[in-house]
């Protein structure tokens, strides 16, 4: 049986960011440990609600805090966050999150025109960016890539760069995860809802503007609504949190058109499950456990 | 009411920010000097938080349906009231009727048109701040156009007393001289060479014409890497990391070095090496295209104190108005 191999993470390094912020690195590498560990840093931070810092930013394997430091010396802010992290043990940490239903339409004729349109800016200009990824990760087909990528759900790991997009990591062990470059030019132009992935990251672009993630489809659901007209934005703008489990599903036009046409007229509601997530059931049998979550989420 | 009649290249209504949301990717946005936004509050009796309208690089023209107080700080802009020269940094009357004309910037970049009782657009998340990026916030989500009529809050009591109050010279920034901008270098700053990092804070860095609220983007010495085996997920170019957390201010190195200004990315893939300390984030804001400038290494506890040392400045320009 696969499991997730285990990280010995280093000592994390705690960073001034002028005088009003603490960026503390858990470590270089990507890794499961390196951001449980941020997010059970995080949420503690947040739970106790410290006088003075105001900005608590969970990332991929580190983490931010953003302080007033006529309130909380900066030196004392280290303190904290050490004390903090003292008492936080994975090993005894869940938490209490979302599966979600992720439709895509891979290959879309939108990301295709935009991809076709940047070629000069690509490692691979007589490739496609699915093409040039299947081939680099050592698949035969992009369909064999495709099913590989809406194969096994994607733990949101870090929310920014703009409202709305997340940095989604596959919950498959480490030999079994894609890796891919940027692009070595970013382009100046990306669709919304684009699905793209770079280095160990799908992101999905929430309003069209530039990009550098090789682009492999895009998703009829919306990830920021600033209007929140849809039901599922009631309490925030945006929808992705970190921690949340995105279950990417192939969808064909079809089925794209039909939930945009729901999404445009307001009525679409997201298929959401909610989920206690077990970090050291997940380690010890990743395939067991997303079997777990996709069957909460498809019955 | 005002009603733009002339917006000026970059116009967008401003407060300090709005906070608590960066975690979702929403950067704070607010006024890029607010030095200038927070004095040109005092002299009207506002509270330091009521929203301004920042210029960029050029002024706008204003029509005033109704008698105001109004006080114009930040870069030195030529300002009349109906042809009649006004000063900056003192409190001025318009008269219902009379339009107020500001010119382009001589010294610094930015300036905020303070007006009493502050320009009421509806507060999104506590702040009336513009984000232009995507749209929100401030005068629908957008920089001022030709005809946008403005709301203004109810007056703070006494505002008329105020009319004629100056700010004492020696409180006026010279934007134009300041060329050292101090930094706390550390962040991801091991990605860096030894040498590089001595040539960041000895030679000069020229401000490029791709600098704006999200980020200056700057020119000068090469940089160089330390070379690495990339980590997991970084991505294959020696500047990427594993995408982290921007500080505002923070300095990233794409290669050329952008400083993350108030409409910041608040993360991404790109290695940051330092971030320029709160106080000077406002002397950068005011920096124009072509400007040189140096940045200067300090530690947290200098960062601090400078911070101090404005708000000691500010407590004073206060008093001295009351």
């Amino acid at each position: 049986m696969s499991t997730i191999e285990r990280v010995t993470l280093p000592d994390p390094r705690y960073e001034f960011g002028g005088d009003d912020h603490v960026f503390v690195e858990l470590d270089e590498a990507m890794s499961f440990d390196a951001n449980f560990e941020a997010m059970a840093i995080t949420q503690q931070l947040r739970k106790k609600d410290i006088d003075g810092i105001f900005e608590i930013c969970p990332a991929n394997a580190s983490y931010m805090v953003r302080f007033e430091p006529e309130t909380i010396d900066p030196h004392t802010v280290v303190e904290t966050l050490k004390s903090v992290a003292e008492e936080t043990d994975l090993s005894e940490y869940q938490w209490d999150t979302r599966i979600v239903d992720f439709p895509v339409l891979y290959e879309d004729e939108w990301t295709h025109e935009t991809l076709m349109r940047f070629r000069d800016n690509h490692q691979d200009p007589d490739a496609t960016d699915l093409e040039y990824s299947a081939q680099l990760n050592g698949f035969d087909s992009v369909d064999e890539f495709i099913d590989a990528h809406a194969g096994a759900p994607h733990m949101v790991t870090m929310v920014g760069f703009v409202p709305g997009l997340p940095w989604c990591f596959q919950m498959v062990p480490k030999d079994e995860q894609i890796e891919v470059p940027k692009y070595v030019q970013p382009r100046t132009d990306t669709p919304s809802r684009a699905v793209g992935y770079g280095g160990a990251f799908t992101a999905i672009y929430p309003v069209q503007g530039a990009g550098g993630y090789q682009l492999y489809g895009r998703t009829p659901l919306e990830v920021l609504d600033t209007d929140q007209n849809l039901a599922d934005f009631a309490e925030s703008m945006v929808f992705p949190q970190p921690g949340d489990i995105l279950d990417f599903r192939r969808i064909d036009r079809t089925e794209y058109d039909e939930i945009r046409e729901q999404i445009e007229a307001g009525t679409y509601e997201y298929t959401i499950e909610s989920v206690s997530f077990s970090p050291e059931e997940f380690f010890a049998d990743p395939h067991g456990y997303n079997e777990m979550l996709t069957e909460v989420l498809r019955g | 009411m005002i009603t733009v009649s002339r917006p000026g290249v970059l116009s967008t209504v401003q407060d300090l920010g709005r906070f608590g949301q960066y975690h979702i990717g929403m950067p704070p946005s607010g006024a890029m000097d607010p030095f200038a936004h927070r004095v040109g509050n005092y002299l009207v009796g506002n509270d330091e938080d009521a929203a301004t309208i920042e210029m960029t690089y050029q002024g706008g023209a204003f029509e005033f349906d109704e008698d105001r107080v109004v006080a114009l700080c930040g870069a030195t802009m030529a300002a009349t009231i109906d042809d009649e020269p006004i000063n900056m940094w003192e409190a001025v009357s318009v008269e219902a009727g009379q339009t107020l004309d500001i010119q382009y910037a001589s010294n610094g970049a930015r300036s905020y048109l303070a007006v009493a009782g502050g320009i009421d657009v509806e507060p999104l998340m506590d702040s009336r701040s513009t984000y232009t990026l995507i749209g929100l916030g401030g005068y629908e989500g957008r920089s001022l156009e030709e005809g946008d009529e403005l709301a203004l809050g109810a007056p703070p009591e006494g505002a008329t007393d105020r009319i004629g109050s100056a700010v004492d010279d020696e409180y006026i920034p010279d934007y134009d001289s300041i060329d050292s901008i101090r930094v706390v270098f550390g962040l991801c700053d091991y990605r860096l060479t030894d040498a590089c990092k001595e040539r960041m804070t000895t030679e000069p860095w020229t401000v490029t014409p791709d600098a704006d609220r999200v980020g200056y983007r700057l020119e000068g010495p090469e940089l160089e890497f330390v070379e690495r085996e990339q980590p997991f997920g970084a991505g294959t170019d020696q500047s990427n990391v594993v995408d982290l957390g921007y500080p505002v201010g923070s300095i990233q190195v794409p290669q050329q070095p952008i400083v993350l200004m108030q409409d910041a990315v608040t993360g991404g893939g790109y290695a940051t090496v330092g971030t320029v300390i709160s106080v000077d984030r406002g002397y950068l804001a005011q920096k124009r295209t072509h400007q040189e400038l140096y940045f200067e290494s300090v530690n947290v506890d200098d960062a601090v104190a400078a911070r101090k040392a404005q708000q000691e400045t500010l407590a004073a320009i206060r008093k001295s108005l009351e």
